[in-house]
């Protein structure tokens, strides 16, 4: 695992240190990056139609999840293997309230994203008495009890036929289409994004980042690691609660199929590919892994014209492990750390490696 | 008290299995400190590799047990060097993320070449049941304990007089003073993941012939799991009574929870026993104490 600061801007000031936006040109392009989001969906539905706007969104959510995830994985060296599960929750949670309570929208979000935080405080807490491995087994054993759990509680869940989920709505404005459903997300994915960017330049963010590179020297210096551990856990459980809460809204239905364990390894294999304990590895992790069926559909009908009639239905997964060895193998630094080289190249030129 | 006893018999030979995977398990990580999520996997292709053996290649039951040994062994083997080895100092963080990734390009592949549909597999064990008093005892359960019992006899051999054996050993208990000594740890690290291969096969073959063939076996390795931690992680007999005990616990749940709990119960008990184990005495029946130097 690499720590993130291995390439920090040089810094005068503490002061300057702390700032979310540490130049003009950064703050300048965050600027024309909430431009450019609020532009993208136009260009999408000018490229490839509703289709495009609906692999957009579905990637927004991704990287909520990612974001979470590379709190957990990244910063605080925790694994899980049962993000998929607090997807689920949050899922479900959402699907309650909104369809047998009628909540609204802003509030099954909400609430949904606490449970789920609350969910993974308790689910956290073996992370106190047990390490690395031993938490990613327990984590494991939670994934399985939850796709359990939802499938037979059938009063509450509905069993393996699932639940309808309501649109969501803010007053009597109904957000029925991919794009008005882009400007629910976009903005929530963006605030998370953002406040997870200001987390980790705290002292909460900083704590985590001592007790991964060292639990024990960062409980010298005074980081009290049950609590940063579990924390860490419920926060982490919470991105994947309101991520989970936004798909069931977007997709409709929620079903015990959508969450099961390869799901909880794609979060994981989002945050190794995107690049560990980087927001914008987070980022680039979920769009790859969204788009990576559609790269992989390509590369079917290319297989196709050399075997025609064939299907491949086991190419996705194969791809997706082989991505993981090979990034792990060769980049283990991700997305971010390959576009944090390519920069390193340019500002250095023409006295770069 | 007729089916407490039936169940139990079949928990037994269920969880022979579950200690099967669990000792390949336990190998690996004793001597490579990998916990290694694709030994369920490598069950799976194991057993996949008998089935094809035996019905394309229509080889005799023992040839082709034979032949599936050497070929799972060489398998582990190729993934030792090609993939793990490549990695050896890493953090165990990231070797995990490794096996993870394996584990999911195993089943697929797996996936690509003998389909996703469910085999029956060609089991050379004569159908039938023994009758012990009220008790009968289905020839498979009889011969899956037996097998196991075998292996572990002969595992516990080559381990105790054997070179190589007391090589691992050495390797497994301090690296770096073994290869003091002249061991060369590359080639025990080959030569453990081979070994643990094939003792996964062994219990793919019997998983198979219990249930069916099927690219999900993959998972029910996932329940092999809870057994290791309940014996310790470490100990190759805390395995082997891990496994038997997960065994029980899921059969007896299936007779005696599933009809209070639903359907399904006795697949996830062995989570519930994992969660427990590891909230009680994270270092189950034979572990050493969790210490850290700094």
């Amino acid at each position: 695992m690499r720590a993130t600061g291995k390439y920090r801007d040089l810094v005068t000031s503490y002061a300057e240190d702390l700032q979310l936006f540490r130049t003009n040109v950064r703050k300048f392009w965050f600027i024309a990056l909430i431009f450019g989001l609020t532009a993208l969906p136009w260009a999408g539905q000018a490229l490839g139609g509703d289709y495009l706007l609906y692999l957009l969104n579905l990637t927004a959510i991704g990287v909520i999840v990612a974001l979470g995830m590379n709190l957990l994985l990244g910063c605080a060296g925790l694994i899980s293997l049962g993000h998929a599960a607090f997807v689920a929750v949050g899922a479900y949670t959402a699907a309650i309230l909104a369809e047998r309570l009628a909540f609204p929208f802003w509030m099954t979000i909400t609430i949904s994203g606490t449970f789920t935080g609350l969910i993974g405080v308790v689910v956290g807490l073996p992370a106190l008495r047990i390490k690395g491995l031993y938490l990613a087994l327990a984590t494991l054993a939670f994934q399985f009890i939850a796709e359990h759990v939802i499938t037979h509680w059938e009063s509450m869940t509905g069993g393996a036929n699932g639940m309808a989920v309501p649109q969501p709505a803010l007053g009597d404005f109904i957000f029925d289409t991919d794009l008005r459903f882009y400007y629910i997300v976009a903005p929530i994915t963006l605030l998370l994004g953002l406040g997870m960017a200001n987390l980790l330049r705290t002292r909460f963010g900083r704590a985590l980042i001592a007790l991964r590179d060292s639990d024990v020297a960062a409980e010298a210096v005074g980081v009290n690691l049950a609590r940063y551990k579990t924390l860490a856990f419920g926060l982490s459980a919470a991105y994947a609660g309101v991520a989970g809460s936004l798909l069931a809204h977007y997709l409709g239905y929620v079903g015990p199929d959508h969450f099961s364990v390869l799901l909880s390894v794609e979060y994981v294999v989002m945050v190794i590919v995107g690049g560990l304990g980087s927001i914008l590895g987070a980022v680039l992790g979920a769009a790859f892994i969204t788009l990576l069926p559609e790269g992989m559909r390509f590369v079917e009908e290319l297989l196709r014209t050399f075997f025609p009639g064939m299907v491949f239905p086991d190419l996705r997964s194969l791809i997706m492990g082989a991505v993981l060895i090979l990034f792990i193998a060769f980049e283990p630094e991700g997305l971010a750390g390959r576009w944090r080289k390519i920069r390193e190249y340019w500002t250095t030129w023409p006295f770069s490696k | 008290m007729d089916t407490l006893a039936q169940a139990s018999m079949s928990g037994i030979a269920l969880g022979c299995v579950y200690a099967l995977v669990a000792l390949g398990f336990v190998l690996i990580y004793k001597a490579t400190e990998v916990i290694n999520f694709a030994q369920g996997e490598l069950m799976m292709v194991g057993a996949y590799i008998y089935f094809s053996l035996v019905t394309s290649l229509e080889m005799a039951p023992l040839s082709a047990f034979i032949t599936t040994l050497v070929l799972a062994g060489l398998l582990g083997a190729l993934i030792e060097r090609a993939v793990l080895h490549p990695l050896v100092d890493e953090p165990a963080f990231t070797l995990v993320m490794v096996t993870i990734g394996l584990a999911t390009v195993l089943r697929a592949v797996t996936g690509m070449i003998w389909s996703h549909d469910t085999h029956v597999f060609p089991s050379p064990i004569p159908q039938g049941a023994v009758q012990v008093g009220q008790l009968s005892i289905s020839s498979t359960d009889l011969w899956t304990v037996g097998m196991t019992g075998g292996l572990s006899l002969l595992l516990f051999l080559f381990f105790r007089y054997t070179r190589p054996g007391t090589a691992m050993r050495a390797v497994a208990q301090n690296r770096y003073a073994a290869q003091l000594m002249g061991i060369s740890a590359d080639r025990i690290f080959t030569l453990t993941w081979a070994l643990a291969a094939a003792v996964a096969a062994v219990g793919g073959m019997l998983l198979a012939d219990i249930s069916y063939l099927h690219t999900n076996m993959g998972f029910i390795g996932l329940r092999a799991f809870p057994a290791v931690v309940l014996g310790g992680l470490e100990s190759i007999p805390g395995a082997l009574l891990g496994g038997l005990l997960i065994g029980l616990i899921e059969s007896l749940a299936g007779v005696y929870l599933d009809p209070i709990l639903g359907s399904g119960t006795r697949e996830v008990v062995a989570f519930v026993v994992l969660l427990i184990v590891l909230l009680v005495r994270p270092t189950g029946f034979f572990g050493a104490p969790i210490e850290k130097r700094v």
